[in-house]
């Protein structure tokens, strides 16, 4: 299959987590992301697999849990609210070393906010949204292609490493329809018998959970082992993108729909011989710091551009110190950057 | 080239599907291309609109809040779009049901008798292909008429592929009459 089609992101994404092996989905509707349990009502069946609509975004969650303690590769998917609704459960599928696929079609918020697209749930996303010293992969796509391709990896990470991972979309890329060619499955095999609960004849059983009072530092191991993990995720998994980004004066910092504006304002800007470039982080967790200290050694400027209030500038500035120029723009409630107004925030600077 | 549309009017006229017809066949003659659908709180009987950008370069939002081109089938959509065009752009409305005389004069404005024309084919379902056919005629860089009759097998569902022979014919139909 390597024939170009026009998909919507929330379909595609859909159809990828079919593609990668997924066979159990839980969720409970909420717009902008409602295309994914449509697709998943239709599609499940044909595939022998499970569609199944909660009576609540927790009790999508925990279905999710037994699913991926039986061994299966499971998602979910909801936007903003709903998915503050699943933290207490996501917590748990962390201290209980689960994998599984969770989707935030992000929506303008706080509260009940409205339903436009928005990246207001960063801090949510990366720094836990629940309780207890955990963290989750957070993969940004910035176009439908990608949403795809990462939805793939996303089951990958989550089996290798025994993590929730999450897509961190909005209700733009979501909603959007572009050309794509559908991913083929990565064939790779993930051995979950020595834990999974897939019945206990012939062998001792198998106990998933994640409440640990016996025997004493029970819980401090996991903590250790879990800590360990993510450093290596740290290590190995993290995945950054650059757009004219080597001789650039002036960077810009922005991670999915934000990022498709500040591609066109690079091109303003370059065309005018301001020398702008483009750094994307795609893994928000594991941040590439690193990398991003690399791409930004040169530059006089840094902006970063978020449909928040500057929420991953705070990443930002840990990876630049204090001595580099970090701007921020942004716009909140579901509303798009303008790229002239992110040209003309380079422009005026540069012109100084 | 960067064009930026609206297809816009009441819901079931097919203005969304107008709009993915396009992105198809442009996507197949070559065009980078995204389609998104306004999704806001709308009444039943309401507006219904698309945004369409068709380019030879990567697309940044796929939001079109000034288009280059808007195909307005009912008066509400006349009334919301007219304004928001660029000037110099297209107008392309539906003389059928619209009963508003638009009012700029730095754009162009064409009218066409769309539903009477596709019900003259077959049914008035297909007002919406008239008016497309029309547009591409204006706006051949979008892409070609042949590419649009072709896509439509991939863009209309399977319950409705037995209106497709309409569908061309009223494609042509408006395509000529621009």
């Amino acid at each position: 299959m390597s024939e170009k089609v026009l998909m919507k992101g929330n379909e595609a994404l859909a159809e990828a987590a079919i593609i990668a092996g997924c066979r159990h989905y839980f969720a409970y509707p909420i717009t902008p992301q409602n295309e994914i349990p449509a697709y998943m009502a239709l599609r499940m069946p044909m595939v022998e697999g499970t569609f199944l609509q909660a009576e609540s975004e927790i009790a999508s969650i925990n279905m999710v849990y037994g699913a991926s303690a039986a061994g299966a590769r499971v998602m979910t998917s909801s936007s903003s609210p709903g998915i503050s609704l699943k933290q207490e459960g996501i917590s748990y599928l962390a201290g209980a070393e689960l994998p599984a696929v969770i989707v935030n079609m992000m929506r303008g918020g706080p509260g009940l906010g409205n339903i436009a697209g928005s990246q207001a749930d960063y801090f949510q996303a990366t720094k836990g949204g629940g309780h207890g010293d955990y963290h989750i992969i957070v993969l940004a796509p910035g176009n439908v292609q990608e949403l795809a391709d990462l939805t793939i990896r996303a089951f990958d990470l989550a089996d290798e490493y025994r993590i929730p991972v999450m897509i961190l979309g909005d209700g733009f890329l979501g909603q959007m329809s572009e050309p794509l060619v559908l991913p083929k499955p990565t064939g790779k095999k993930f051995d979950k018998s020595s834990w999974a609960l897939s019945g206990a004849k012939g062998r001792d059983h198998h106990i998933v959970y994640s409440l640990r009072l016996t025997p004493e530092h029970a819980l401090e191991e996991l903590n250790i082992r879990l800590q360990e993990r993510y450093a290596a995720i740290s290590e190995k998994e993290i995945l950054f993108d650059t757009y004219r980004a080597d001789d650039a004066e002036f960077l810009l910092v922005a991670f999915g729909t934000s990022s498709r504006l500040c591609r066109n304002a690079v091109n303003i800007l370059r065309k005018e011989g301001i020398k702008a470039g483009l750094f994307r982080p795609i893994t928000l967790w594991p941040f590439p710091y690193d990398e991003l200290e690399k791409a930004a050694e040169k530059v006089r400027m840094v902006l970063s551009v978020e449909m928040n209030a500057g929420q991953m500038i705070e990443d930002i500035r840990l990876a630049l110190g204090k001595d580099k120029d970090i701007q921020s723009y942004g716009k909140m409630g579901g509303v798009v950057p303008e790229v002239d107004e992110i040209v003309e925030k380079v422009r005026s600077y540069g012109t100084r | 080239m960067y064009e930026g549309l609206i297809f816009a009017g009441f819901g079931g006229q097919g203005v969304i599907l107008s709009g993915k017809l396009l992105c198809i066949a442009a996507m197949n003659e070559g065009k980078h291309v995204s389609h998104i659908p306004s999704y806001g709180a709308e009444m039943r009987g309401g507006t219904a609109n698309c945004s369409v950008i068709v380019s030879d370069d990567e697309i940044g939002s796929p939001l079109v809040p000034h288009p280059t081109a808007a195909v307005v089938l009912n008066n509400p959509s006349l009334i919301k779009f007219e304004p928001r065009l660029q000037p110099g752009g297209l107008l392309v409305y539906n003389t059928s049901l619209i009963d508003v005389k638009p009012q700029r004069t730095d754009i162009t404005i064409v009218g066409i008798d769309a539903n009477d024309l596709a019900q003259a084919e077959g049914s008035s379902r297909a007002a919406n292909m008239i008016a497309l056919g029309l547009l591409v005629k204006k706006k051949p860089d979008l892409c070609s008429l042949d590419a649009l009759i072709k896509a439509l097998d991939k863009a209309v569902s399977a319950r409705n592929k037995e209106l497709n022979d309409i569908n061309i014919a009223c494609l042509k139909k408006g395509y000529q009459a621009g």
